[in-house]
């Protein structure tokens, strides 16, 4: 590794630091720009005067914006996030528990999708125009363009409702519930660790419906990518040097077309998967599934700001460290940059 | 190669995964009833502090009360915890006699220090649903004295001026009056605060059941208390949260919940028919309504009021928008409340409209804005107004937000009209005669910001009719003050009562026995049984 990469990678790992200071700050003074007082959403609309004042004062809202920001950047120094007032836990512990079950839910969509949707893109890049190229753009368009929390209903009453071979939302079956204790938070992992494999396959088979939902949102923005540059990769000069070379159509294809857009295809996957674990709030929402998007939501809407900050850091740190591994797969994948 | 038939193969073999894996579970346990609500607004299970719905809702399950309101006999309320009580002729002391056979889920008997203890913590925390208790008087200072064990099943409360006895038993009813186990709570206090921090996740009371866990917009579990020596007909209550109401329609047909809680009125009306399901329905004491800004000068005139209520098609929404789950209530009072009138003094009529509105010089009309919580059914029912309102020339610009955006809002009154939903804080009239009516202090430094204060709308007469009935020994004159006042609330208030909430639980045709509570603090889970 020349002294050059080293330094820019080294670069690239302070600014994480930076970005995610500067994330806080954005997300703290929207909280506070917020056209919603925090002390209504702990003291309740019904709340008389003075107990409204003695929460303000409680939750340091009295003081002045630098100050506040002060006190919250000190307390995160120190590890604390607070305390989240819709679950009474501090945000640190709910964090722990939300965010395991959306990177469950992520890892398998994104898995998915990957397996489907690059193999699709590839063929539809390689066959251009051909009825298979309209069925794949149109399956992909289908699934930029229908809304999440309609597939997510049609699938549940079409899967569930009717044919009955997918459970319905959540985790797992109330009867199972409780009964495996988390390990890393993911369920199906947690309960085959424990060897309990009547809750492993129950909670496997509640995973399966949202992480296709989610697969297959992922997965069309994956295939269009993937098509768009394979077409751009498949008209370069060199795979006209390989096909004049006389080379076959699987080594033109997965070598030298394919070979040269992993580096870009890297990057789209990993913002895919960000994209995932930033909390697939509506699916989450329509399968009930506890995950980080349900927690930020129901705190935004109840201006619980320390749960919101508290996420919207994790989030943000997942972003930055797959952006972080993109640009260093991107440089180790890259030729030009060794 | 990569071929078609690999792709399709391999397609196929991922999208028919759920047939592959294990179906889940057809139905519920049997000694378990499960039902899906949506319970993401919990905040605490504390008595002294929970004010939502859901919280509530469980811990009345969970703790018991010196009193509640009698579920056989409308307007009346009848012993819990207390066997009996007396009130003395000055109407200032209140002495209640437990009975001996309760007890808290730790086995240990419900004593009279317990009571104390509850209610003078509710005092000293003052959290939301304190001034309940503070307005009788107590202070952190009195409250020790004023309230007090005379003996191990005797309490007595002093309350500090005269109040309508039922006011003060109705507010002992509410779920702040909710008897915890005292030293359970002060086993898990720190720092001073009376066990609320442990109280906010966990019960320590003498209910049918017990909360045996709680996973934040997941999930809460009720056990059976087995010390309670209360009958119930399932051991478990399982509440799931499931935002969506078309999922909790799902999750009830195929048997994966047996009770669903927020369906809709169009999932109502395709279930009234079905005999696989029993539809149970309590008026609620909840009430929509719209407030007219009294700093807006168009809307402080009377004759606007009455313009706008008088264009208002109260029956079109009730039976189009909200068959089953909203009703016409012109009162502030809702029904079922004691005081409440049932008859409907307001009807579409343009002509009338019209004509009020050209009373109060705005012939041509004038043009204002609506704030309304986006949420069902309220988007539809603020359209049907703004189409309404048009009609006589009041072009509205609806302005929704999300529920606290709404309230704040409204609360630092900067909403010019605003269609709000608004609860009783416990069942007897004084609350929403006070929301609704009272305003002393129109200031910015006032000590009463309820709905009056909010709309800027203040009525010498109403405020202190208000007032004088909250002190009324003799009931039926009381209630006689409540109809009088609400005749001229009618007739005088910046207010357009609309709607009366209905709310619903749906159960599958072997689940009988939920009773939904005109408040969620009577809602009770003992009587339901499966099978």
């Amino acid at each position: 590794m020349t002294a050059s990469r080293v330094r820019q990678t080294l670069a690239s790992v302070a600014s994480v630091p930076l970005t995610l200071f500067g994330l806080i700050l954005v997300t703290f003074l929207i909280g506070r720009a917020m056209p919603i007082d925090p002390v209504i959403a702990i003291a309740g609309d019904h709340a008389p005067p003075d107990v409204i004042a003695r929460v303000r004062t409680e939750l340091g809202l009295d003081k002045p914006l630098p100050v506040q920001f002060a006190i919250y950047m000190g307390q995160l120094l120190h590890g604390n996030l607070g305390n989240s007032v819709m679950t009474s836990h501090p945000v640190t512990e709910d964090i722990a528990r939300f965010f395991p079950a959306t990177l469950e839910l992520a890892t398998v969509a994104i898995i998915i999708a990957i397996l489907i949707g690059v193999p699709l893109g590839v063929v539809a890049a390689w066959r251009q125009g051909s009825r298979f190229d309209h069925v794949v753009r149109v399956v992909s368009l289908a699934g930029q363009s229908v809304p999440v929390f309609v597939l997510g209903l049609v699938c549940l009453l079409v899967f569930y409702a009717k044919l009955g071979i997918a459970p319905g939302t959540g985790q797992i079956d109330v009867a199972y519930e409780g009964m495996v204790p988390p390990i890393t938070g993911m369920l199906v992992l947690d309960a085959a660790l424990e060897g309990d494999w009547d809750s492993f396959w129950n909670a496997g088979s509640h995973l399966v419906l949202p992480s296709l939902v989610l697969a297959y949102f992922s997965m069309a923005y994956i295939t269009r990518m993937t098509r768009a540059f394979m077409i751009e990769s498949l008209a370069g000069e060199y795979i006209v040097t390989a096909r004049a070379k006389g080379l076959s159509a699987t080594r033109i294809l997965w070598r030298h077309a394919f070979g040269n857009i992993a580096v870009r295809l890297v990057t789209v996957l990993a913002l895919a998967y960000a994209g995932l674990l930033e909390g697939a709030v509506i699916t989450e929402t329509v399968f009930s599934w506890p995950g980080i998007g349900l927690y930020l939501t129901g705190s935004l809407l109840n201006a619980d700001m320390n749960a919101v900050l508290g996420a919207t850091l994790v989030i943000g740190l997942v972003y930055l460290v797959l952006n972080l591994l993109a640009d260093l797969a991107y440089r180790l994948l890259d030729p030009r940059v060794r | 190669m990569l071929t078609r038939r690999v792709l399709l193969a391999g397609s196929a073999g991922v999208l028919s995964a759920p047939a592959i894996l294990r179906p889940a579970l057809a139905a519920t346990p049997k000694n378990a009833v499960v039902m899906v609500k949506q319970i993401d607004d919990i905040i605490s299970f504390d008595p002294a502090e929970s004010y939502e719905f859901s919280n509530n809702e469980m811990d009345a399950n969970c703790y018991r009360r010196l009193v509640r309101p009698d579920p056989n006999k409308s307007g009346e309320l009848s012993g819990d915890l207390a066997e009996k009580w007396t009130v003395s002729d000055d109407g200032l002391t209140f002495t209640f006699k437990l009975r001996d056979d309760a007890h808290f889920e730790t086995g240990k008997p419900v004593t009279a220090e317990d009571v104390a203890f509850s209610f003078q913590r509710v005092v000293l925390l003052n959290k939301t649903p304190g001034f309940i208790l503070t307005q009788f008087g107590f202070t952190k200072d009195n409250v020790q004295d004023m309230i007090r064990a005379l003996d191990d099943h005797t309490v007595q409360i002093k309350i500090g001026q005269v109040r309508a006895t039922s006011f003060v038993l109705y507010c002992l009813s509410a779920n702040v009056g909710s008897v915890v186990e005292k030293a359970t709570v002060m086993s898990h206090a720190t720092n001073g605060d009376l066990g609320n921090g442990w109280l906010k996740t966990h019960t320590a009371g003498a209910g049918a059941y017990k909360l045996t866990s709680w996973q934040a917009s997941d999930s809460m579990i009720a056990d059976a208390n087995p010390h309670s020596g209360m009958k119930v007909g399932v051991r478990r209550i399982v509440v799931k949260h499931v935002a969506e109401p078309a999922t909790q329609l799902l999750m009830l047909q195929k048997g994966d919940a047996d009770i669903a809680r927020d369906l809709t009125a169009d999932q109502l009306k395709s279930l009234m028919t079905n005999k696989d399901y029993s539809i149970a329905s309590a008026g609620q004491a909840t009430s929509m309504y719209i407030a007219m800004n009294q700093a807006i000068p168009e809307l402080a005139k009377p004759e606007v009021h009455q313009a706008i209520k008088w264009a208002i098609d109260y029956e079109a929404i009730a039976k189009n928008i909200t068959p089953g789950t909203w009703s016409v209530d012109q009162y502030f009072l809702p029904k079922g409340l004691p005081g409440a009138l049932t008859d409907v003094p307001f009807k579409k009529d343009v002509a009338k409209a019209k004509e009020l509105l050209a009373k109060a010089g705005l012939p041509n009309g004038f043009s204002i804005t609506m704030d309304y919580i986006s949420a069902a059914p309220a988007s539809d029912i603020a359209q049907a107004v703004q189409a309404d309102l048009a009609a006589i020339g009041i072009k509205v610009s609806l302005q929704p937000g999300e529920q606290k955006q709404v309230i704040t809002k409204t609360r630092a009154r900067q909403h010019q009209l605003a269609m709000l939903v608004w609860g009783s804080d416990y069942f007897d009239p004084n609350s929403n005669a006070q929301a609704f009516c009272e305003n002393p202090d129109d200031s910015d430094s006032s000590k009463l910001k309820i709905l009056a204060w909010r709309s800027h709308f203040q009525n010498a007469e109403l405020t202190a009719m208000s007032q004088a009935a909250a002190k009324e020994l003799d009931s039926k004159k009381r209630i006689a003050m409540y109809e009088e006042m609400q005749r001229k609330f009618r007739e005088e208030a910046p207010f357009a009562m609309l709607l009366q909430k209905n709310a619903t639980a749906v159960s599958r045709k072997d689940v009988k026995g939920f009773v939904v509570g005109a408040l969620p603090d009577y809602t009770k889970y003992d009587a339901i049984t499966k099978g």
